[in-house]
């Protein structure tokens, strides 16, 4: 982390190399393997994979910051919930226009990050956590206490998205565009970590101070840094809300800001598969432990079982699950 | 009474303190001499448990106390006067004081409240204020009240005198020759080296982190040209 | 450029905080071809003085001037791509990344292109570029593979200067690079900043009185925030004033 930074980070890697292509022929395997088994499954699986994979594009958007910057949001579900509350009230009676929605969508998570991230940079450490935090609840509270967004019990999406013939009311088309959506997040998180964008954040991580000392205006760069994971995390909450087709303060509320810390961290920082990993774990987590068909009883209590799971794998693999498969095969994974 | 044997202690890579043997006898007041930045206080900090030495012994009355935290130093009756003095600045002048109060490894209690305001004339006048609204000397001499009512066998004196006026310099140093009267040993780290070896038994020069003069200081004073190339330029 | 212009001229230099002040009226000058080295006796103000040349701390007063430019109200970042480059007492690399991404990175700074995201930084043909001299004139190429964090402490201590050097600056601003180290370390220390020397600026805060007299051309002394005296180092250990501050008064014969 730029201003707390442990003395030892064996969790993060150094600099990526050159391996752009090498390091996405494992994702792109799996955006074909989710492409091709797309029409063959059920209601319910297609439903969760897609949940999982806006959960991942979320997920994504908060390493961007943690990982790769150093900087640790715990207001990051903001970005996220202003996302699916413009998509929804932008959509009207007769439905949006996809394209427009999505540039709405981030353009406004983006411009509130914009905001947060100016007045929320200047601090540092465990200070910037509590502004970040701080910011998030305001905007909960602005739609959980005003008459913007239908207040506390929210509002629906009557008609889903979409631009000509791709219609997110057809639930295989839904499923194609996330996964799109997804493929292009990663893509472009690839390439910002193998640019000079990116080694830049990655050495504000490790030495604000000697950025500085050799010429990076490291402010800046760290504002680019949360209006982009801002942007994408506008993105996810588009779509959850195309999803859903319904949205509540909920998103916005600082356990979502929590929870998509914790699938980073249960990912393995540092790592964008770690990110996707992480929120893959998490979600099926949360299903298996309440599921009473597998856990019995204990399924009421799904949030005590999913905090004991969290607390034991933090324990055992201080690097995530990313550590795990690199102790599996240490080619690695970036 | 304490003694250090091969004392190395690094700050991440860097090896501040390079093998530093001394003695520090009961009853005995030593002096430590050396240019900023020798390792004067990292020996202290090393020997009081702020830092963990990577080699080398602590030796207490014979004992192995290396690596002990500096509570159970301090337990073992250190009185620590740190530079930069380190009173409590929420606390009043009172409170700073009694919160140390504790008999002695011997379970005497021969510094009370009462004998620390007669030895601190000024502080007895500034009771109640607090610790931030006190001058430098005023602090400085709180410092060592406040050490002396743990009835201490050493104390401890990192730059005691640095950026007072001289006559509070002045009071400093009576104080110290006091507490030197009444049997406590002391270890005294100041830039006056005269004063320094004027009122200790015994004096160490330190030089990048090693102890490279040392002996009676009636001798080192005989010697001011092997100082003057130690701590001049 | 002649040689012997002040490349970085400091004028009446001050610096307070609160009432105290921490540094007064300090005038001094960097040239290239010149170590100048500043000691002083502890809470002298050598820490805030370097701070106040490399941007970090603003200045209560005073004027700093690179080749005749009004740097004073330069942040860092710019002043460092201006031509000040700073090492830190306490080690600033990356550990995590090899000597040559160090030094990379760090030479980044100067063909930053941030937008430009479709592009590989390890491609960056000037940045390689610096970094490799960089690292030739610290004596690193050798370790360009090297993990950072796994060398010796000097060699880590060389990388800190070496990464000043990636932006090619004409300004040198080394806080205590001698902190830590052995005999054999220092030497490597010295005849480095003794190569650097010939094409740059130096301003070395040490406290090793012995190297310091062996490699400095000139020598600022301050007690207590201001400068006492400056000069030629035999001139400086001769001065009756420095003896005062270091050894009291009474001058022993």
């Amino acid at each position: 982390m730029s201003a707390a930074a442990p003395m030892t980070s064996p969790v993060l890697p150094s600099l990526p190399a050159d391996r752009l292509t090498r390091g996405l022929l494992v994702p792109a395997a799996a955006v074909a393997v989710l492409a091709v088994a797309a029409p063959f499954l059920g209601g319910y699986a297609s439903d969760l994979v897609v949940k999982v994979m806006i959960l991942a594009i979320f997920a994504l958007s908060l390493e961007l910051l943690v990982g790769m910057t150093g900087l640790v949001s715990l207001g990051h579900a903001a970005f996220y919930g202003i996302g699916a509350y413009v998509t929804v009230l932008a959509s009207g009676d007769e439905g949006g226009n996809l394209l427009v929605l999505l540039v709405a969508s981030m353009g406004l998570a983006a411009l509130y990050a914009l905001v947060v991230g100016a007045l929320s940079l200047r601090t540092k450490g465990v200070y910037f956590i509590m502004v970040t935090l701080a910011f998030a609840q305001m905007a909960f509270f602005v739609f959980h206490d005003t008459p913007v967004g239908g207040g506390s019990d929210g509002i629906y999406l009557y008609v889903r998205p979409a631009i000509g013939p791709i219609d997110l009311e057809n639930r295989l088309t839904l499923f194609y565009v996330v996964l799109a959506a997804l493929a292009g997040t990663y893509g472009l998180l690839a390439l910002i970590r193998r640019s000079r964008f990116g080694a830049a954040l990655a050495g504000i991580r490790v030495s604000e101070q000697r950025m500085r000392a050799v010429g990076f205006p490291t402010y800046f760069y760290k504002l680019a840094a949360f209006v982009i994971a801002g942007a994408l995390a506008g993105l996810a909450g588009c779509l959850v809300a195309a999803r859903d087709g319904v949205v509540n303060p909920e998103l916005l509320a600082w356990h979502n800001s929590g929870e998509v810390l914790l699938m980073i961290i249960l990912g393995g920082l540092g790592h964008l598969r770690g990110a996707v990993l992480g929120a893959v774990a998490f979600t099926l987590l949360k299903e298996l432990l309440s599921t009473h068909a597998l856990v019995g009883p204990l399924a009421d209590h799904w949030q005590l079982s999913l905090g004991l799971v969290i607390i034991a794998f933090v324990a055992w693999l201080p690097r995530g699950l990313i550590g795990l498969v690199q102790r599996i095969s240490p080619e690695g994974s970036r | 009474m304490i003694e250090t044997r091969e004392l190395n202690t690094y700050y991440g890579d860097s090896h501040i303190l390079r093998g530093v043997d001394a003695q520090l006898p009961g009853a005995t007041a030593v002096g430590l001499l050396g240019r900023n930045g020798m390792g004067k206080t990292t020996f202290i900090r090393t020997l009081m448990g702020y830092v963990r030495p990577a080699s080398g012994q602590v030796l207490a009355d014979g004992r192995n106390v290396t690596g002990w935290a500096p509570e159970r130093m301090a337990r073992l009756g250190i009185g620590y006067v740190p530079e930069g003095r380190g009173i409590f600045p929420n606390l009043s002048v009172r409170e700073n004081l009694v919160m140390a109060a504790r008999a002695g490894v011997d379970g005497r209690r021969d510094w009370t409240f009462e004998r620390v305001m007669a030895t601190f004339p000024r502080l007895s006048e500034r009771l109640s204020h607090g610790g931030q609204q006190l001058s430098g000397g005023e602090q400085q001499m709180l410092s060592i009240g406040r050490a002396l009512m743990t009835n201490p066998r050493l104390m401890i004196l990192d730059e005691a005198t640095e950026g007072l006026a001289p006559l509070v310099v002045a009071e400093i140093w009576r104080v110290i020759a006091e507490i030197r009267a009444t049997g406590i040993a002391t270890l005294i780290v100041d830039r006056d080296w005269r004063k320094v070896l004027h009122h200790t038994d015994r004096a160490m020069v330190m030089e990048k982190g090693l102890i490279t003069l040392a002996g009676g200081s009636a001798e080192l004073l005989a010697q001011p040209e092997a100082l003057a190339q130690r701590l001049g330029v | 450029m002649n040689g012997t212009d002040a490349l970085l001229k400091v004028d009446g230099l001050t610096r307070r905080f609160g009432g105290l002040v921490a540094v007064g009226n300090v005038s001094l000058d960097l040239r290239v071809g010149e170590v100048h080295a500043v000691i002083g006796t502890n809470g002298a103000g050598k820490s805030t003085l370097i701070n106040m040349l490399s941007g970090e701390i603003a200045a209560s007063e005073g004027r700093i001037a690179l080749e005749r430019s009004d740097i004073t109200a330069l942040a860092q970042p710019r002043r460092a791509l201006a031509g000040v480059g700073r090492s830190y007492q306490r080690n600033t690399i990356f550990a995590e990344f090899t000597v040559l991404e160090n030094c990379r990175l760090a030479a980044q700074a100067a063909t930053p292109r941030p937008w430009a995201f479709w592009e590989s930084a390890a491609r960056c043909a000037a940045s390689n570029q610096a970094a490799h001299e960089a690292m030739e004139a610290a004596g690193l190429t050798a370790e360009a593979q090297r993990i950072a964090g796994t060398m010796s402490h000097g060699a880590k201590r060389q990388l800190e200067v070496a990464m000043c050097l990636a932006t090619r600056p004409r300004v040198l601003l080394l806080d205590e690079p001698l902190a830590g180290m052995g005999a054999e370390e220092t030497e490597r220390m010295l005849a480095l900043l003794s190569r650097l020397k010939a094409s740059h600026a130096i301003l070395l805060v040490e406290h090793d009185m012995d190297a310091v007299f062996r490699i400095a051309d000139r020598i600022t002394v301050m007690v207590n925030g201001t400068v006492i005296a400056t000069g030629a180092p035999e001139s400086i250990r001769t001065n009756p004033e420095v003896r005062t501050a270091y050894l009291g008064d009474e001058v022993p014969a």
